[in-house]
């Protein structure tokens, strides 16, 4: 067995496990509240990572601002969305607020590959965070370990956040019954409008840290929000907590795969989804509803 | 009542004489190509418009009977019968496993895992050796029909290949019109309903999911022979979804529906290819727009109207539900 090839995979594995956490947690927490599966999320996170390539491109502004202002601008894109589009979709059955957000998809995809291609943009890894450290077996880029240190932060702060606060407490309220929280006088529909525009800032952010590790490409958050709503099925919409443990556990299961049998790991994480279906169909973390 | 009959029966007649002599007015290509993705539109909206399922996956199963027809007819030598019959099998089979899973969860969880298996087939074509990866599987021979007809022949393809759409397109009204196709309903109205008035309700599901993937298989297994090529298109994500968009712009819920709305696609696409990238942002449009404000579709629409002029009265449907009744 061989230690060092091991452990790198899974530490790559923890990396795509940090994302599809980030990801899926903004994904849970805008279907909890506004009930939308929003598909445009892997399209906003591609999004993320262009504003701040282009922020560095056009405009020369580097990583820490750009690791702001990008989910600030995908924020406001995610606000006009929500407020001129999705909103005249509540009421309806849930399935058009996925057509909707996957019709933004192909428009958003299009355009930027319209204007960019296909070929990937690499973005610079920030001159403080470059280099690398060995721990044990593996050699570690730091770059690596911020981001999944990076990405276990928020998550915990998001969790925090909706768990333990008055705010959360009214975002939990208004999963569970917006009309009675509106009759509390809650002002309900901004509301929706934050949350929506907080989940997608999150996607830009977690676009924002994916820049430097992967490309930036118009078609790279696509194929991710796939596997994310895999994950999202096998944890379960229903705990906060559970979408980031399956995020970052998946990642490693995708990792382990890839060091055993390197042709099932773009297919593995569809395979448990499978299983999970036939023994726990809730999801691990869910609950029937 | 009779007289919404015979306007069926006309519209049965219509079908059948514009599909004789449509060959002869636009390109036969082009016409095949739209009745494949007329029948699998119509299969898909047998899920969506009927049982009021939304698979976000039906490009696997148009994509594994294109490929299994393509090894079929190519490397093993089948006579082109048989080979669109082996695709439809594999097509079949694949729906019979995705749907017993797919059914454990229901509404959106459903869409999404139905996404994730058809990217897992996705993957597997992208991995095995004999699907030709980024090249698809080129040089489909087109064979003989009933070994007498050689079917190179545009027409002899086209004649083909519409009597195969005549007899699923048959066989979907049949299905919809049948108590099945009304316990079908039922779910999709009120699931538990159906379930407290003693249908096994998964069992109806899984029955519509299968008959769904069989036909949209049967589409995919046309298609390769007629284009004489199977590409990864035709099992990647825009696949499934750009088969949502033809039944929602045609109308879900409505038989004829899905086919005009395949017909408007694939036209819409044939004339743009000019353009490039901004295919698939008009694409995106008039998704956007259809889901805004166009959810009856254009055969829903016009039924509407003519519900209207035929009652008198100016009562309008809602549109809220996902599809209005067929």
């Amino acid at each position: 067995m061989n230690l060092q090839a091991l452990s790198g995979q899974l530490l790559v594995g923890l990396i795509n496990g940090s994302f599809y956490a980030l990801l899926s947690l903004g994904l849970a927490i805008i279907f909890g509240l506004l009930n939308v599966v929003n598909f445009a999320h892997g399209a906003l996170y591609m999004m993320g990572a262009f504003a701040a390539w282009m922020m560095a491109t056009y405009l020369g502004i580097g990583y820490w601002w750009a690791l702001l202002l990008a989910p600030a601008v995908v924020g406001v894109i995610g606000v006009v969305i929500e407020r001129l589009l999705l909103r005249r979709l509540y009421g309806l059955d849930n399935l058009y607020g996925l057509l909707l957000t996957f019709g933004l998809t192909l428009i958003a995809e299009g355009l930027f590959h319209h204007a960019y291609g296909n070929s990937g943009n690499s973005y610079p890894v920030p001159e403080f965070l470059q280099g690398g450290v060995r721990l044990g077996f593996v050699y570690m880029p730091i770059y690596r370990g911020w981001v999944v240190g990076v990405s276990i932060f928020v998550c915990t702060l998001s969790w925090y956040v909706i768990e333990q606060t008055k705010l959360g407490a009214y975002l939990r309220a208004g999963t569970e019954n917006p009309k009675l929280l509106q009759a509390f006088g809650v002002n309900v529909p901004l509301m929706f409008t934050i949350t929506y525009g907080f989940g997608v800032a999150l996607a830009a952010f977690a676009g924002v840290m994916a820049a430097p590790v992967y490309q930036v490409t118009p078609l790279m958050g696509s194929s991710l929000v796939i596997v994310v709503f895999a994950v999202v099925v096998i944890g379960g919409m229903g705990s906060i907590a559970g979408s980031i443990v399956t995020g970052l556990g998946l990642g490693l299961v995708e990792g382990l795969t890839k060091y055993l049998y390197p042709q099932a790991s773009s297919v593995v994480v569809f395979v448990v989804m499978a299983i999970v279906l036939l023994i726990r169909p809730a999801g691990l973390f869910g609950r029937e509803r | 009542m009779s007289r919404l009959r015979s306007l069926e029966a006309l519209g049965w007649g219509v079908l059948v004489a514009v599909g004789i002599v449509a060959p002869f007015v636009v390109y036969p290509v082009f016409a095949m190509n739209v009745l494949c993705l007329a029948l699998f539109a119509s299969a898909f909206n047998l899920l969506l418009g009927y049982t009021g399922l939304l698979s976000f996956g039906h490009a696997a199963f148009l994509g594994a009977g294109a490929y299994v027809t393509g090894l079929a007819a190519k490397t093993w030598g089948l006579p082109t019968e048989l080979a669109v019959l082996s695709g439809t099998a594999v097509a079949t089979a694949l729906g019979a496993i995705f749907g017993s899973l797919a059914i454990r969860r229901s509404g959106i969880y459903f869409a999404m895992i139905t996404l994730g298996f058809a990217q897992l087939v996705y993957f597997l074509v992208v991995q095995m050796s004999w699907t030709g990866g980024e090249d698809g599987l080129q040089g489909i021979p087109r064979g003989k029909a009933l070994g007498l007809f050689p079917l190179d022949q545009q027409l002899t393809m086209y004649y083909f290949v519409f009597t195969a759409f005549l007899g699923a397109f048959f066989v979907i009204h049949r299905a919809i019109h049948s108590p099945f196709g009304h316990v079908l309903r039922a779910v999709r109205e009120n699931e538990p309903r159906a379930l407290s008035l003693g249908y096994d309700v998964d069992r109806y599901k899984l029955v519509a999911f299968v008959l769904s993937a069989a036909l949209a298989g049967l589409a995919g297994s046309l298609k390769a022979v007629v284009l004489q090529f199977a590409s990864l298109s035709d099992v990647h994500w825009h696949r499934s979804g750009e088969v949502v968009l033809m039944t929602l712009l045609g109308g879900m819920g409505t038989v004829v529906g899905p086919s005009v709305g395949a017909l408007i696609v694939v036209a819409l696409e044939n004339y743009l290819t000019d353009v490039g990238s901004w295919v698939t942002v008009i694409t995106g449009a008039v998704f956007v727009v259809c889901v805004l404000s166009f959810r009856r579709g254009i055969v829903g629409e016009v039924r509407a109207l003519v519900a209207r002029s035929f009652t008198g009265a100016g009562r309008k449907r809602s549109s809220s539900s996902p599809s209005s009744s067929g």
